[in-house]
C-alpha cells in the first residue's frame, strides 16, 4: 500500500522557497552481488528534521555513510551545500556533522581535549576553537565535563559528546544515526530535545527504528525499505493521513445501521457490537459534529466519539512486510 | 597541512596516555644501557692495549657504532609494538568515521598518523643518544659518526613506522597488525641472507636489505644511495597505506 508518491513531497513545496542542503540523487550501493541501497533519492532543507525509517538492514546506515563520505556510492551523487562530495569532498564535509551509530569517542581524552581536537580536525582556527567548544558543551548540557575522562562517562553523556562533535564547527547539515540507542527515558527525551532544538538552524537526518521518535521530534518522514525510500511525506501531512479514516462510536441505544449510514459524510458503517460502530468517512472530513447531532436527534445515547488513527507502526508494518516483487527483484 | 599537525599531536598524545608507550621507553632503554655498558667494560679492558696501536678504532667505533647497531634490532622488535595501533585500533573501535567525516583527505590522515608516531620514534632516538653523549664527560667522541648513526637509527625507525602504519591500516586488530609488521620487517632486514652464493641475485637482494644500507650509516657512511632507499621505503609504504584506505571507502 503506497500513501504517497515516493518524491511526493519535494512535488507538493515549491522548490524555490527551500533552501536545499542536502541532495542525494540515484544513490545505489553494490556489497558484491548484494544491493544495499538501490536508486534513492532524498533532499533536505534548512528547518528540517528528517527521520529516517526503516527496518534493521534496510539500508539506512549505508545511505547516512554514503551521504557524509565515509563510503563512496557506487553510482548516483550526493551534494552538500551546493558542493558535490566527489569533487569537492574538502567543502561538502565542512558542511556535515555525524553521528554514526557507535559514537566516535577516544576514551583515553578528556571531553575537553576530544572536542578541541574535533573542532580543529574541522578546520576551525586556532583562536576560536575555545569558543567552539563551549557552544557545543551548552548546547549539548556537557558543562562543567570537559576535564571528566570520555572512557568513564555513561553511556547517555557519551553520546552527547558524539553529538557536540556532530556540531562543533556548526555545521548546515547535521546527520544523526540512532542517537538515542541503549538511553534510559530521560535522557532519551533530552536527546530528542536536542534534536528538535537543532532543527531550528540546522537541516537534520534522524535515523532510527523507533517510531514514536519520529512523530515527536521529526517534521519529515521518510521510510527506507530494501535500499529505496518506499514512503516520503511531510509531518503535518503524516498526521492528516493517519487521522483519515473512521471514527468510532458507542451508543447506548443503537439504532439500525442504515440510520447511520444516512448521516452525511459518513461512506461506510461497520457493527462492532455491544452498541458500538466503525463509521468510515473521507479523509479530511470528519463526521464527528454531524455524528454528535444525529445522536441527540434520535435520542441514542452517544456514550463515546473517538476518531480512529492509524498509527505510524501501522502503516512502517504495512510498507515493510509487504511483499515487493519489483524491488526484490532488483534486490536478488 | 593545519590538520595533519592536528592529527600527529592527537596520535602523539594517545600513545603517551598508554602505559604502552611508557613501557616501550623503558624496557628499550634498559637493554640498550646493558649493551652500552658491556660495550663500555670491553674496551676499558682493551684501552691500554689500544693505545700501543697505530690507527687503533676510537671509543666512537668500538662502544657506540656497536650500540647503535644493536638499537635497530632491539628496535626491530618494539616498533610494531608501538605502530599497531595507529589504524587498527581506531577501526576497532570504529572512530575512523570521525576522521572521514572531517574535511580531511585520507593523505592528511596517513601522514598525520606517520608524523605522531614519528615524534614518538624521535623521542627514542633522543633518548638512546643520551648514552654515547655521557661520554663526552670523561673523553671525545667523533661526533660526525655519531651523527652519521643516529641520522640512520631515525631512518631505519622512520621505514618501520611505514611499514607498521601500512600493516596497521590492513585490520582491525592490532595485534595481527603487530605480527605481521615484524615478520616483513624481519623479513626485508634479512633479505640479503639468500642468494649470497649467486652473483646477480646476492646483489640485488643485498640493496634490498634494511640492514645493509644501516651498516654503512652506522660505520659514519653517509650516501645518497642509503639515504634514498629510506626515502623510497618511507614513501612507498605511506603510499599504499593511503590506496588502502581509499580502497576501504570504494569498497565498504
Amino acid at each position: 500500500m503506497r500513501l504517497a508518491a515516493p518524491r511526493g513531497i519535494s512535488i507538493m513545496i515549491p522548490v524555490m522557497e527551500r533552501e536545499v542542503l542536502l541532495r542525494a540523487e540515484g544513490l545505489y550501493r553494490w556489497y558484491g552481488e548484494r544491493c544495499a541501497v538501490a536508486g534513492l533519492d532524498l533532499e533536505l532543507a534548512r528547518g528540517d528534521v528528517l527521520g529516517l525509517l526503516g527496518p534493521n538492514g534496510a539500508g539506512k546506515t549505508t545511505t547516512l555513510h554514503m551521504l557524509t563520505g565515509n563510503l563512496a556510492p557506487s553510482a548516483g551523487r550526493v551534494t552538500v551545500a551546493g558542493h558535490d562530495l566527489l569533487d569537492e569532498p574538502r567543502a561538502a564535509k565542512a558542511a556535515v556533522g555525524y553521528l554514526p551509530e557507535q559514537p566516535p569517542l577516544y576514551r583515553e581524552l578528556t571531553v575537553g581535549e576530544y572536542l578541541r581536537y574535533c573542532a580543529r580536525l574541522n578546520g576551525i582556527a586556532r583562536a576560536r576553537v575555545g569558543e567552539a567548544v563551549r557552544r557545543a558543551t551548552a548546547r549539548c548540557g556537557l558543562e562543567g565535563m570537559e576535564r571528566r575522562l570520555i572512557g568513564n562517562l555513561s553511556k547517555g553523556y557519551q553520546q552527547r559528546v558524539g553529538i557536540a562533535q556532530a556540531i562543533i564547527h556548526a555545521p548546515p547539515v547535521v546527520i544523526l544515526d540512532e542517537p538515542t540507542v541503549g538511553l534510559d527515558p530521560i535522557q532519551i527525551r533530552e536527546i530528542r530535545e536536542l534534536v528538535r532544538e537543532l532543527g531550528r538552524d540546522h537541516a537534520v537526518i534522524l535515523s532510527t527504528h523507533i517510531l514514536p521518535e519520529v512523530q515527536m521530534v521529526c517534521s519529515r518522514v521518510e521510510i527506507i525499505h530494501r535500499g529505496r525510500i518506499v514512503w516520503s511525506a511531510a509531518m503535518d501531512a503524516l498526521e492528516r493521513e493517519l487521522a483519515a479514516g473512521a471514527l468510532v462510536v458507542r451508543l447506548a441505544r443503537p439504532p439500525e445501521p442504515a440510520a447511520l449510514a444516512e448521516i452525511p459524510g459518513v461512506e461506510a458503517v461497520e457493527p462492532l457490537g455491544e452498541g458500538r460502530f466503525r463509521l468510515r468517512h473521507a479523509a479530511g472530513a470528519s463526521p464527528a459534529e454531524a455524528v454528535a447531532e444525529a445522536a441527540v436527534r434520535g435520542g441514542w445515547g452517544l456514550l463515546e466519539l473517538t476518531p480512529e488513527r492509524r498509527s505510524l507502526e501501522q502503516v512502517f508494518v504495512e510498507l515493510t512486510t509487504a511483499e515487493e516483487p519489483e524491488a526484490r527483484r532488483e534486490a536478488a | 597541512m593545519g590538520a595533519i599537525w592536528t592529527i600527529a599531536a592527537r596520535e602523539l598524545k594517545s600513545l603517551f596516555l598508554s602505559p604502552l608507550a611508557w613501557t616501550v621507553l623503558g624496557v628499550v632503554q634498559l637493554i640498550l644501557a646493558y649493551l652500552f655498558l658491556a660495550q663500555l667494560d670491553n674496551y676499558m679492558q682493551f684501552a691500554a692495549q689500544l693505545a700501543l696501536l697505530e690507527n687503533a678504532p676510537g671509543v666512537t667505533d668500538i662502544v657506540v657504532a656497536p650500540v647503535i647497531g644493536d638499537a635497530a634490532v632491539v628496535l626491530l622488535l618494539a616498533s610494531p609494538l608501538v605502530t599497531m595501533r595507529l589504524l587498527a585500533e581506531e577501526r576497532r573501535a570504529r572512530t575512523l568515521p570521525l576522521l572521514y567525516t572531517a574535511p580531511v583527505s585520507m593523505t592528511e590522515i596517513v601522514a598525520g598518523k606517520y608524523l605522531g608516531v614519528m615524534g614518538f620514534m624521535l623521542v627514542l632516538v633522543g633518548l638512546i643518544a643520551l648514552m654515547p653523549l655521557s661520554l663526552l664527560a670523561g673523553g671525545s667522541l667523533d661526533l660526525g659518526k655519531l651523527a652519521a648513526g643516529l641520522l640512520g637509527l631515525t631512518l631505519v625507525l622512520g621505514a618501520f613506522a611505514a611499514a607498521g602504519l601500512f600493516m596497521s591500516s590492513l585490520t582491525a586488530q592490532p595485534v595481527v597488525a603487530a605480527v605481521s609488521t615484524f615478520g616483513l620487517l624481519l623479513l626485508v632486514w634479512i633479505i640479503d641472507w639468500a642468494g649470497a652464493s649467486r652473483e646477480g641475485l646476492g646483489d640485488a637482494l643485498a640493496r634490498l636489505s634494511l640492514l645493509r644500507h644501516y651498516e654503512n650509516l652506522v660505520k659514519g657512511i653517509v650516501s645518497t644511495a642509503d639515504l634514498a632507499y629510506y626515502l623510497l621505503f618511507i614513501v612507498f609504504f605511506l603510499g599504499l597505506a593511503v590506496r588502502r584506505l581509499d580502497a576501504e571507502r570504494m569498497g565498504g
